[in-house]
């Protein structure tokens, strides 16, 4: 079962830090992806930049309607993701909680669909 | 050995359906949806098994163990239904496996229980903690959700929305039906006990017990609380919150008169307590006590144990009361039992002390608008001689109260007041 970790972030605490304080948030990241590939139960995984690094883009009446922002303006922000496999959601919120960013701001656990050639046969209305 | 039904035989096949479905309804649910984490599908199938038997147990015999033959009839109802939903099915990844994991029988004669492991699923943290005592009624003794909404105050169709995204989250999330890990056990555990103590409290919110529905919640939670002490013994906040439920519900006849009148704790008469009960809380309350580990259920129960001791004793114990309240008041913070505490140490060091105890608390906005709290405070005030803002309390305590009884028990000690000048 496929578990995607997303990682919601004040992220105008970052730059407050101090260097040193930067480079313990970065290693402490940096063996939680560690202890995930070790387990087998990392997919992919990956730090977003700051979301006034973000642009939109929505469709309307067939014209692109490209803008300067993130969809959703608030302070907590998705800073990073963890796309997992694990048996259930009870291991999956495990790693939720050894997550780093379960201490300084919240981790979203969200399954994902499981798309094998059945479902989406199915899916396309087969 | 076969049963031969008389020709009146329907009505047995029902009485048979019946007590099978009481015993064995949430067994069967949970053999069936822990290998898939889909109840609702459980659910029908067994629904379906049940129609099934009304209609053949009639017609040739009651089978000798009707609880396999339903599993049987479920089993292949549910992989049928699976098939037929192609898409459910292999978006949750069931496919290839669903007939295997189904078809893997028990011996007929030993279904494993794994109803724990359900009820587990059902309070896990990441269901909403309003509907974990709904869905367990539910899925653990089929309780229709029409019931469940009456019991909960809740309309029937919210509640029918709420339990089946429950399910959905169970089945989408992949919750799973597992007892948990001892170091996660006491506090996993806390919350399928919560459920289970507020599927009891909604059967109390008709302490008359006029409403059938009601009373039957709080038998369905005292069986669900025996339940976990039958399948976790060694646990000793199960064994508390089994006692609290036994000795509350063996006042029950003596919490009203035959005109319905309502009846507080130190005016009932101890001959309509229910003996056996009683007994069977204190029998469970020391076990408890045995394993050593203290927690809030146990103290709740050891102060019914209390009262109970004083009421047919008439031997003044409000110092242990005190301090049980303290040990409560310390694990965990309820102003509920702030207010107790307060009523208790009146019964130690005066109604001036109780007072001064329940201002100490009266700024908690979760006070304003509760009864017990107004109630306490008129009685208090009434003692030191505050009449006036004693009235001002009732008032507001009667104002507050959707019990009609317990209404005008309190208009009656609001007109025993001595007349105060306005």
């Amino acid at each position: 079962m496929q578990y995607m970790l997303l990682a919601q972030l004040d992220e105008t605490q970052w730059p407050k830090l101090t260097k040193e304080q930067q480079e313990q948030g970065t290693a402490a990241y940096f063996a939680f992806t560690e202890s995930l590939t070790k387990s087998g139960a990392l997919k992919a995984s990956g730090r977003l930049r700051p979301s006034s690094d973000s642009t939109t883009v929505r469709v309307v009446n067939g014209k692109a309607q490209v803008l300067d922002g993130p969809f959703v303006d608030s302070k907590e922000q998705l800073a990073g993701y963890f796309l997992i496999d694990v048996p259930d959601l009870d291991a999956a919120l495990k790693w939720a909680e050894r997550c780093p960013a379960s201490q300084h701001g919240v981790v979203e656990v969200r399954p994902l669909w499981v798309m094998t050639p059945a479902a989406m046969a199915a899916a396309a209305g087969d | 050995m076969e049963i031969e039904l008389p020709d009146k035989s329907t009505q047995l096949a029902q009485t048979t359906a019946e007590a099978v479905a009481r015993r064995s309804y949430g067994k069967l649910v949970a053999f069936l949806a822990s290998r898939t984490h889909d109840v609702a599908a459980a659910e029908d199938a067994l629904a379906e098994a049940f129609a099934s038997a009304l209609a053949a147990w009639p017609a040739n015999v009651c089978p000798d163990n009707p609880e396999a033959w339903l599993l049987t009839v479920a089993r292949r109802k549910f992989i049928d239904a699976k098939r037929g939903d192609r898409f459910t099915e292999s978006a949750t990844g069931e496919l290839h496996n669903m007939d295997e994991v189904i078809a893997a029988a028990p011996p007929e004669s030993e279904i494993p229980d794994q109803r724990l492991a359900m009820m587990f699923a059902c309070a896990h943290p990441a269901i909403d903690a309003s509907v974990r005592a709904p869905l367990i009624l539910q899925v653990v003794l089929g309780l229709k959700s029409d019931m469940i909404a009456a019991a909960f105050l809740a309309s029937p169709a919210a509640m029918a929305k709420r339990l089946v995204r429950a399910k959905e989250k169970i089945r989408e999330a992949r919750i799973p039906f597992r007892v948990p890990e001892r170091d996660e056990l006491p506090a996993r555990l806390e919350s399928v006990l919560d459920a289970i103590y507020a599927a009891f409290s909604e059967g109390w919110t008709d302490p008359a017990g006029t409403d059938p529905a009601r009373r039957d919640l709080a038998e369905e939670a005292l069986y669900l609380a025996r339940l976990v002490t039958e399948l976790l013994p060694e646990e000793p906040e199960a064994l508390g919150l089994l006692a609290l439920l036994l000795h509350a519900e063996a006042r029950r006849r003596a919490r009203r008169t035959s005109a319905g009148q309502f009846v507080p704790l130190d005016r009932q008469d101890p001959a309509l307590w229910n003996e056996n009960m009683v007994r069977e809380a204190e029998m469970m309350l020391r076990r408890a006590g045995e394993l050593g580990v203290i927690g809030r259920y146990q103290l709740e129960a050891a102060l019914q144990s209390a009262h109970v001791d004083r009421c047919r004793t008439h031997r003044p114990n409000w110092e242990a009361v005190v301090r049980l309240y303290d040990a409560y008041l310390a694990l965990t913070g309820s102003p509920v039992a702030a207010i107790n505490r307060a009523v208790a140490l009146a019964e130690v060091d005066g109604p001036d002390a109780g007072l001064q105890a329940l201002n100490e608390i009266a700024p908690d906005p979760r006070l304003v608008e509760y009864q017990p709290y107004w109630a306490a405070r008129a009685d208090l005030l009434a003692r030191t001689g505050s009449h006036a803002e004693a009235l001002h309390a009732y008032d507001l305590a009667i104002a507050l109260e959707r019990d009609p009884a317990v209404r005008t028990f309190l208009e009656q000690r609001r007109a025993g007041l001595p007349r105060v000048m306005e």
